[in-house]
């Protein structure tokens, strides 16, 4: 069986070559780079624009950024034929190739965020290995902790108010540093789409801020996602007076400070939102309007084959439904959970039919391909990219959030930044 | 006891007397090396088709697959013919079943979902047949999106793919506008035809040259003025596909319709 075979449906003249080589997993690398961007870019916010109400957002954004930042890479290495060679990217990298520079980028994104994280926890670190140093009779547990935070601690326990002071100014300049470096993590993968000259639904020179509006959109709304269900988390701890948390004790602070969080945020998601329908409804109208050879081809994709992907599902439940949500007066929690749901679906949607949509017409111009993810997997290739490869990817940061939250605090941690 | 004059001028002289050493060793850039070794090379292979006297028997299409180990009966190949049918109601039909390795044997055209149309004779405006293959561009777009150099351009113009070195990310398949890369059902790594590198770098022909029994596949140096593929291209009517894309494709078609994909 060829790659890409097992997907594809072929229909009227389509050469023979021609496959969906690019499937699921391409469309879940946008996806995630975009959540990582878009959470990095809402934890800016308060960081270096000192926009105070983000505050409790801010530190949680940066966190889960850091999570998702590993789970970014991982699609593209299920996708790759020979995943073992991925490093060969770093070893020979060749400049003029879009991909190229993945590494570099992705890696010194990377270093940005860990260092921005650690000058935040730096007090925590000392803190707590210093503690655990003064514990008499240390368990197992207790020596590993010890041992991870004494580590993290980088040997600098100097906490003093003049040290402090200096990480937070050093916080500023990361994340200031960081909000571009972010956007073109991102913009950079809607290059390597838009770059793409042999396909005519991608080549546009609109598509890297096309890609990073809708990045940003994405990644505010799953902070707000997630910033909920933790909330939620600890009203019911909350409520069970088992709580640990020394910060907000009664349920009904948390939910005065949850609901004015979520509002504030939503504002931004709003904000941010708009432009990317807006690019998006012009790119739209300008290939409309300027119908060059390829229109013909790719007007019966947009509007016929693909019409329920992209204007019911992806502009319809995507995005008209979460902005009527979001605009309608008195926001509650569970408007905004359903509104933020839809916003990451729409984005999905977004990232699928440019992915997908992409190759959903032949290169002759006279010849379509249809797309049917795998469902159950039956070999490693409908594994990898299938649907429980992709659902994998999506699980993975979560799972990870957890445990970097352990190291991380995100709650009950008070300090100055 | 060596005091700071004479350590400061003595460091001065190492450093001074090691670059001077050192300078002499060069970073070794292969593609420098390459090219200083071949200097100029005095070939360019370019490609011929004479669609007039293509019959779609899909001879060169076999021969092709076994010259070049590509597994016989996977829906890839690294040529094919494309039949090209407009009927009298100037609708266009198009298809290329199989690549067209087992030729075209019935009337009717494979719409691939949509099943087969059945064309009767007398309807038929006209209809005629284009083989296809790697254009072996000068401006190979596939050369310039492999992330890790798997991909690349011999000095005779040649694109070729290192199966050692390629990680199999497909970039090359999406950039290449004639569609003529896949990957190798076996070696999982990008494929493309290479005017059978093996062949003619040792003065033979392509295999589907060889194979072709009507001449309508050729293959040329067009830096010899005497070959007679240069001596066509130079003073007939030849045409290329998609020059819109800006590849400059190396591969010359005579009749070639507007209607050709």
């Amino acid at each position: 069986m060829v790659h890409g075979e097992i997907w594809t449906l072929k229909e009227l003249f389509v050469t023979p070559n021609e496959y969906i080589y690019w499937s699921i997993q391409i469309v879940m690398y946008p996806f995630m780079t975009g959540l990582v961007a878009g959470a990095f870019v809402l934890s800016s916010l308060y960081h270096v624009f000192g926009i105070q109400q983000l505050k409790d957002m801010a530190r949680f954004a940066l966190v889960f950024s850091f999570a998702l930042l590993f789970a970014a890479p991982m699609p593209i290495i299920l996708h790759l034929q020979h995943p073992l060679r991925g490093i060969n990217v770093m070893m020979t990298s060749h400049f003029t190739s879009a991909i190229a520079a993945f590494g570099i980028v992705f890696f010194s994104y990377g270093a940005i965020v860990a260092s921005e994280l650690w000058f935040l926890y730096r007090k925590h670190f000392v803190e707590t290995s210093l503690s655990l140093k003064e514990k008499k009779d240390k368990n197992i547990i207790d020596q590993i902790k010890f041992f991870i935070f004494c580590t993290l601690t980088l040997g600098v326990y100097d906490i003093s108010e003049e040290s402090l002071k200096k990480d937070e100014k050093a916080i500023k300049l990361l994340a200031g540093l960081g909000i571009p470096v972010a956007c073109f993590l991102h913009g950079y993968a809607g290059f390597i789409f838009g770059s793409v000259k042999a396909n005519a639904l991608w080549m546009t020179p609109l598509m890297p801020v096309i890609f990073i509006m809708s990045a940003v959109v994405s990644g505010i709304a799953l902070c707000m996602l997630t910033y909920i269900a933790v909330m939620e988390i600890r009203k019911l701890l909350a409520s069970r007076k088992k709580t640990p948390y020394q910060m907000y004790q009664s349920k009904e602070e948390i939910k005065s400070v949850e609901i004015h969080v979520v509002k504030i945020t939503a504002k931004y998601l709003l904000f941010f939102m708009i432009f990317a329908i807006s690019l998006e409804l012009l790119d739209l109208i300008f290939r409309g309007y300027t119908a060059v050879k390829s229109w013909d081809v790719l007007r019966s994709v947009i509007y016929g084959r693909d019409f329920t992907d992209i204007f019911i599902l992806q502009y319809g439940i995507g995005n008209l439904l979460p902005l009527t949500l979001f605009l309608l007066p008195g926001l509650t929690l569970r408007r905004t959970v359903i509104g933020a749901l839809l916003v990451l679906f729409g984005v999905f949607m977004m990232r699928y039919n440019v992915v997908i949509g992409g190759q959903a017409f032949s290169l002759t111009f006279a010849g379509y391909m249809h797309y049917r993810l795998p469902i159950i997997p039956h070999d490693m290739e409908t594994l990898k990219e299938g649907l429980v490869g992709a659902l994998s990817i999506f699980i993975m940061p979560f799972v990870l959030f957890y445990f970097i939250g352990k190291v991380f605090p995100i709650f009950n941690y008070k300090d100055s930044h | 006891m060596i005091d700071r004059r004479n350590f400061l001028k003595y460091a001065a002289k190492g450093i001074a007397g090691m670059s001077l050493s050192f300078a002499a060793i060069d970073m070794l850039n292969p593609k420098k090396l390459f090219a200083n070794k071949s200097e100029k090379s005095p070939v360019r292979w370019v490609f011929l088709v004479d669609t007039y006297k293509c019959v779609g028997c899909g001879m060169c299409v076999k021969a092709c697959k076994k010259e070049n180990e590509i597994p016989y009966d996977a829906n890839v190949t690294r040529t094919w013919v494309e039949r090209y049918v407009i009927t009298k109601d100037g609708k266009f039909h198009a298809d290329s079943p199989k690549g067209a390795r087992d030729g075209f044997i019935t009337n009717k055209i494979d719409l691939g979902l949509e099943g087969y149309k059945d064309i009767k004779n007398e309807n038929i405006r006209k209809a005629f047949f284009v083989p296809k293959l790697c254009n072996q561009c000068e401006n190979p777009p596939c050369v310039q999106v492999c992330p890790v150099g798997a991909t690349y351009q011999a000095p005779d113009g040649v694109v070729l793919v290192d199966r050692t070195w390629c990680i199999g990310c497909g970039y090359c398949i999406m950039a290449c506008p004639y569609g003529v890369r896949f990957f190798h059902p076996k070696y999982r790594t990008a494929e493309k035809c290479n005017f059978c590198y093996h062949r003619i770098t040792k003065g033979l022909k392509t295999a589907c040259v060889d194979a072709c029994p009507f001449g309508a596949r050729m293959i040329g140096n067009s830096k010899d003025p005497s070959d007679p593929v240069t001596k066509i291209i130079t003073t007939e009517r030849v045409e290329v596909l998609k020059s819109e894309y800006g590849t400059k494709p190396q591969v010359y078609y005579i009749g070639k319709d507007e209607e050709v994909r």
